[in-house]
């Protein structure tokens, strides 16, 4: 730490900021309620929780884009007000959003430069403003081409681009909310060391993450909240990965899954050769092959955009494939309609749960028939029989305990976990022959995570072939037989469970082939 | 049938489409697509002619133009980003409440005598450089030259200024400009607003200068549509919006001119002989804006084309997604 209290960026440096008794109600939540948290500069102090826990309410109204019903926060002992993003801006609080906030048709500079004045008036400084870019970045060791365009960017660098933009603007406290969510094991060990400088110089920092040994790993201190309230704040020395899990959560939770050896089936779902393209029209898929066994969790791992998501759309016919084919159990299935592959029982868990899983202003009763209503015994000459559906709904929301407070509300009105679960109701419970799951924890809390993954885990014992696509390495590795990483479109390799590390993984994610043992 | 004037005059035409054309791309630079041109267009048309008539004074008209299509189109500004309705339908039916108004108040305005319109004149010098001279610099419209300098000056604007900078975020990545202090509501509607008076202007431009007179609706007959369809080809460009805006004046001009003669290059001229024809003629460019704006309301191939990401898409604070 520095001796003054100035930062490299020659900021003046945030001693201790101190939020106390915080409460900010929503109509009918109570999302903080009397929560206390500080940061000192040279920490990096962690915030945990599960979803609804109020994290989020907390950072924004330290962000200043909630205003606090009751509380005060101090800053170097002194009561400030936060009215707009902006007044936290000024007084040196920064925030890196996990939805990067850059404009991908703008260069680096320019980003850094919106909403900021101009040293020319109406005319941009994106000379002196590059200068500047390369200034900070060499003193904290950034790597960074300011004229280059966000688009060009890869994840872990436009991180860095928000790094510099909180920089810029004289951050001295910044808070990083889930920073690791996006990145490759090697770009999470970068980011460390830039946050590792960072607090030596004397910032600030606030963690938020969902994966408890990164936070064992860079943070001093934790708060934990639920269900809106501070739970209690202690020192990362004294706190082992399961306390943390089940302080989180209330009650002991399992942090492994138990796969119970399979015998691999025979190759149920398989990939020849696929190639697809993206919305832009450039090539997405470029001749991947891949066999997905009966019994087996073939678990895909790649940074986002390297073709995931079209792969899980060609297989369930909604994207054309441009060449190849994919097989279902022996049944070529490429330029088969969605419904009917649909009824060839290859059941699909979308990414986006909301746009792609659910009609949102539906009830979830009626998401629960998505897949089958027009047939019997849901409908018949053309009615819904809506006994039989409330009767089998109401069996589903209760096997599945989705918490909801009847099966006639709007599924818009559940939240992340409850909505997923309705997802799984449906795809799951038609005993599939294959089974696609894009993303299925994407967004949920450690207790949904159990639930969804004790819920594969039963379809896997079944004989259903899986294939899981995730971008959580940590779930990669728990989950799957074997792991295959996606890179531009195609495998890169394919690794044992067991022989994988997360450092083989991450070089493989990143483009880099070596000498692995091909399963 | 002479080519240089019918060029000539397809640049004054032209010079309608660019101004209008060009407020759309600024509106839709910001996020908001305004489907209501034609309306804008009208009755702007309609109290430039107006005022004109009544004061004497085509300036006077040309400002009130702008103000009144640009207040026009802060009905739309206040249902798409405030009430955040969808701006198809509330595009279309600011079409049909501005084409409705300018009906109402322009009644009787087409028996209304001669007015002094803009002034029309040659640049010196330029008007005697080959073929570019006749068609580009002689005796034409002021607003035609105001439109030769408005292209580059958009371009600089939207490309290199601050402002510009502000506004192709707000269009991009409007929760990015928001975390940054930007005022997406703000830049939206002022932009909105811009949309609408250059609309209003093109309308001045027509009734003042160009065919000058109220015709009721057909003063502008449709061209505000086919502003809406120069935005997707030009790609929201301003400078590949005047190659476009140039090329439909001519050819309208040239649609309407070749009409006339019996004889072309020494064969009969089908177009004279059979009026159905002529009409066939006459449908093509609004054919091809129903083309543009078809293959346009493509989402993939709108991203294709470049078009801002936010795009219809009205910008609620603190939502992700979907």
């Amino acid at each position: 730490m520095t001796a003054n209290n100035t930062l490299p960026s020659g900021q003046t440096r945030i001693d201790t900021l101190e939020m106390s008794g915080i409460t900010k109600r929503f109509p009918g939540v109570l999302a903080n309620d009397s929560v206390d948290f500080d940061v000192k500069a040279g920490e990096v102090h962690a915030l945990l929780g599960e979803n609804g826990a109020g994290k989020s309410t907390l950072m924004k109204v330290l962000y200043g884009m909630y205003h606090p019903d009751e509380g005060q926060i101090l800053l170097n002992g002194q009561p400030i007000t936060l009215n707009s993003p902006t007044d936290a801006i000024n007084l040196g609080i920064g925030m890196i959003h996990q939805h990067f906030m850059l404009v991908e048709t703008l260069t680096v500079s320019e980003n850094v430069a919106l909403g900021l004045p101009s040293t020319r008036g109406p005319l941009t400084d994106l000379k002196r403003v590059s200068e500047r870019i390369l200034e900070l970045a060499d003193f904290y060791g950034l790597k960074i081409d300011p004229d280059a365009y966000v688009w060009q960017l890869s994840v872990g660098q436009q991180q860095r681009v928000e790094i510099i933009k909180a920089l810029y603007r004289g951050a001295a406290l910044l808070i990083l909310d889930e920073p690791t969510a996006v990145l490759t094991p090697q770009e999470v060990d970068e980011l460390f060391v830039i946050m590792r400088q960072m607090t030596e110089d004397g910032h600030g920092l606030i963690f938020i993450s969902h994966k408890l040994h990164e936070v064992i790993e860079i943070c001093q201190r934790v708060t934990v909240l639920r269900d809106g309230r501070m739970i209690g704040t202690r020192s990362i020395a004294a706190t082992t990965k399961s306390d943390l899990a089940s302080w989180m959560v209330g009650r002991e939770v399992s942090m492994t899954r138990d796969l119970v050896p399979m015998k691999p089936g025979e190759p149920r779902l398989v990939f020849e050769e696929i190639a697809c393209n993206s919305d832009r029209g450039t090539p997405a898929l470029r001749g991947l092959n891949l066999e997905v066994h009966s019994g087996e969790i073939l678990g895909l791992a790649g940074v986002s955009g390297n073709g995931q998501r079209e792969l899980a759309e060609v297989a369930t016919g909604l994207r054309p494939a441009t060449r190849g084919r994919i097989i279902l159990e022996g049944r070529e299935i490429t330029h088969l309609s969605p419904g009917v592959i649909t009824d060839l029982m290859l059941s699909y868990i979308p990414e986006e749960r909301m746009r792609d899983g659910m009609i949102r202003d539906f009830t979830v009763a009626e998401n629960l028939i998505l897949r089958e209503f027009q047939k019997m015994p849901y409908s018949k000459n053309g009615f819904l029989r809506l006994k039989t559906i409330d009767s089998h709904s109401e069996g589903l929301v209760h096997a599945f305990r989705v918490k909801t407070p009847s099966i006639e509300t709007p599924v818009k009105s559940l939240s992340g976990g409850n909505i997923q679960k309705v997802v799984l109701a449906r795809e799951l419970s038609r005993k599939p022959r294959a089974i696609i799951a894009a993303q299925p924890t994407r967004g949920l809390d450690i207790g949904a995570t159990e639930y969804v993954h004790a819920q594969l885990l039963e379809q896997r014992a079944a004989g259903t072939a899986i294939l899981l696509i995730s971008e959580d390495l940590d779930e990669i590795l728990a989950m799957s037989d074997r792991i295959a990483v996606i890179f531009e479109g195609q495998i890169m390799g394919i690794v044992k469970r067991g022989e994988a590390t997360p450092e083989q993984l991450g070089l493989l994610m990143a483009g880099v082939k070596e000498e692995s043992e091909i399963a | 049938m002479d080519l240089i004037i019918i060029l000539q005059a397809g640049v004054a035409t032209g010079t309608v489409l660019l101004f209008a054309t060009i407020g759309e791309i600024f509106s839709e630079r910001s996020g908001v697509m305004n489907l209501g041109v034609e309306g804008m267009m009208l009755l702007g048309a309609m109290s430039a002619f107006s005022v004109a008539v009544s004061t004497g004074n085509p300036w006077l008209g040309l400002l009130v133009a702008m103000l009144a299509a640009g207040l026009l189109s802060q009905i739309h500004a206040f249902i798409t980003i405030t009430l955040q309705a969808d701006q198809v339908v509330s595009g279309l039916a600011l079409t049909f409440l501005g084409t409705g108004i300018s009906l109402v108040l322009g009644e009787g305005l087409s028996k209304a005598g001669a007015i002094s319109l803009l002034p029309n004149f040659s640049i010196p010098l330029l008007t005697k450089i080959p073929l570019i001279g006749p068609i580009f610099f002689t005796d034409q419209s002021i607003m035609v030259y105001v439109g030769y300098l408005f292209v580059p000056l958009t371009w600089y604007f939207i490309n290199r200024t601050r402002p510009g900078m502000h506004l192709r975020a707000v269009g991009e990545h409007p929760a990015a400009a928001d975390s940054l202090g930007i005022s997406v509501y703000g830049t939206r509607y002022f932009y909105v607003f811009v949309g609408g008076a250059l609309a209003g202007l093109a309308g001045a431009v027509i009734s003042l200068a160009v065919s000058p007179g109220w015709f009721s609706e057909l003063t502008t007959a449709g061209q505000g549509w086919i502003a809406v369809g120069l935005v997707i080809f030009a790609q929201w460009d301003p400078v590949r919006a005047m190659f476009g805006s140039y090329a439909f004046g001519a050819l309208r001009r040239l649609i309407l001119d070749i009409q006339g003669p019996a004889m072309i290059l020494g064969f009969n001229n089908p177009f004279y002989y059979n009026p159905y024809w002529g009409f066939f003629l006459q449908m093509l460019p609004y054919a091809f804006t129903i083309f543009v704006l078809v293959i346009g309301s493509r989402e993939a191939v709108r991203k294709r084309l470049g078009a801002p990401a936010a795009l219809g898409q009205p910008y609620i604070r603190g939502e992700r997604g979907l």
